[in-house]
């Protein structure tokens, strides 16, 4: 059995969740079963968040990366949230978008700061080793 | 940007001051810190040991499904509106497999995600057996240290082996929906004896009544000590039910500056210290390398050279060797 949370460390801890407006979360709960099966700690929110409570999420939850899946314009959102982030003193914290984005919007999303854009059909080795190497970094500066 | 060790001796007395001014982060921090043992967590622990006490600490427990976070969304609801200020610490399993986990309690307290008054922590089991996580205690007392009135434990949902949490809370709230035989089996079969509140949830469904009266009849047959029981309905979803629970849980408050309110409270520390020397002996006998000095007593236990409890007490023996090899 692998039970990394018992060795000192912890395993580590992701918020998958979807903001805006649109409320498929299909997608989010494949992606939180990828991560729970890759040995990691996932707080599911469900649909229809707020900047704010994300931010609030974040915090409470002490998360290493965030998880934001978007099948309409909810990325368009995103710049905002990073935003959010670095005011509250979370700026360690690395946000991944995975879901339908534009080619053209994909560089909004990294230059507002975002750490990877997963587009559809991402393997699951693709998801699990970047969110998971994203975490260990963010640890490590928090 | 000079970054100072976050486990010295510095930054756990500014993290402690931090946490005690009732700044967020901190507590978010701190609490990280005391549940994976990071260093510096038992100096945190030590420092906040005269700012605890005020919390009033309630367990919530009940079989999967029967509504333990909807009624902890409608309990903080009305305890808000009473004006008092509530941390809850929910917990689900970790995969056995994997080591992970998905922690979906607070999707049903969702609307309380923006109250400066409330916080909300998931938390993993870890491989822990008994409903909590293993260093719940030091967690409970983070969370204390920030100042709620409350603070509301929901365990992951067995039903059954969450006794635990009787010597963690000041009161433990034990969950039933109605009409499922099966619910009233695992109440008898162990946590009927740690409630302290018995809520049958669910209410707007079938049979609560005769729920309850089969409640009230099992708690008749048992002893005198049982009989300050309170049986309540309620309907977690809309509320209904509500007002009258969070009487009985601000009596229950009022009560702990009884002696006997005060001795049930000081319990949490021996369950806490037991289930960590438990858990460390379960760890290593279970990941023991081959041929290790506990690897043999296992094969020696397998060939019935040794008795259970004579290898047993080998093992903890030769457990307590390996922390003094100092690995
Ligand atoms: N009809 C009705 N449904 C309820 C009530 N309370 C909770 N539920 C529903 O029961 C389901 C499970 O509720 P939860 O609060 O997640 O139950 P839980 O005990 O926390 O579940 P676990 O954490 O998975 O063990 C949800 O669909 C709730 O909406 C109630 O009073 N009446
Ligand atoms: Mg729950």
């Amino acid at each position: 059995m692998s039970s990394p949370g018992l060795q000192g460390g912890r395993p580590a801890k992701v918020l998958v969740t979807k903001i805006g407006f649109d409320g498929h979360d299909r997608g989010s709960r494949i992606v939180a079963a990828f991560l729970r099966d890759a040995g990691m700690e996932v707080v599911y929110t469900g649909p229809w968040q707020t900047v704010e409570n994300v931010v609030n999420l974040a915090l409470q939850e002490d998360v290493d990366v965030i998880g934001i899946s978007s099948l309409a314009t909810d990325h368009l959102i995103v710049p905002k949230l990073m935003e959010a982030l670095k005011t509250a003193g979370l700026g360690h914290i690395a946000v991944v978008v995975g879901g339908i984005v534009p080619d053209s919007e994909v560089g909004l999303l990294t230059d507002a700061g975002v750490a990877y854009v997963f587009h559809p059909g991402a393997s699951r080795d693709q998801i699990v080793n970047t969110i998971s190497g994203l975490a260990a970094n963010a640890r490590a500066s928090a | 940007m000079t970054r100072i060790d976050p486990g010295s001796a510095e930054a756990v007395a500014v993290l402690v001051s931090r946490l005690l001014s009732g700044e967020t982060r901190a507590l978010a921090k701190a609490i990280t810190k005391v549940e994976c043992g990071e260093a510096g967590a038992a100096a945190l622990l030590a420092a906040i040991q005269p700012h605890l006490g005020h919390a009033t600490v309630l367990g919530i427990t009940g079989p999967p499904g029967v509504g333990k976070s909807t009624l902890i969304d409608a309990l903080i609801a009305e305890l808000r509106c009473r004006g008092k200020r509530v941390g809850v610490l929910a917990v689900d399993p970790s995969s056995p497999v994997s080591g992970g986990a998905i922690l979906g309690d607070r999707v049903r307290m969702a609307r309380h995600t923006g109250d400066a008054g409330v916080f909300v922590r998931s938390l993993a089991s870890r491989g822990h057996l008994g409903g909590l996580f293993r260093t719940a205690w030091g967690v409970i007392q983070v969370m204390d240290a920030a100042g709620p009135d409350y603070i509301l434990l929901e365990t992951v949902g067995t039903g059954q082996s969450e006794v635990e949490i009787c010597d963690y809370a000041h009161a433990n709230l034990v969950l039933c929906a109605p009409g499922l035989g099966d619910d009233i089996q695992a109440i008898k079969s162990g946590i009927l004896e740690i409630a302290d509140i018995l809520v049958v949830n669910k209410a707007d469904q079938p049979n609560a009544a005769t729920t309850v009266s089969q409640l009230q009849g099992m708690l008749g047959l048992r002893s005198a000590a049982a009989s300050g029981v309170s049986v309540v309905t309620t309907t977690a979803s809309t509320g209904e039910g509500l007002p009258a629970l969070a009487d009985l849980i601000e009596a229950i408050a009022r009560d702990r500056t009884t002696p006997a309110g005060r001795r049930r409270g000081s319990r949490g520390a021996r369950r806490a210290l037991a289930n960590a020397a438990g858990d460390r002996v379960r760890e290593r006998a279970l990941q023991a390398e081959d041929s290790s000095p506990i690897d043999a007593l296992c094969e020696r236990f397998a060939r019935g050279e040794i008795a259970l409890d004579a290898a047993a007490a080998e093992l903890v023996r030769l457990v307590a060797d390996g922390e003094d090899g100092g690995e």
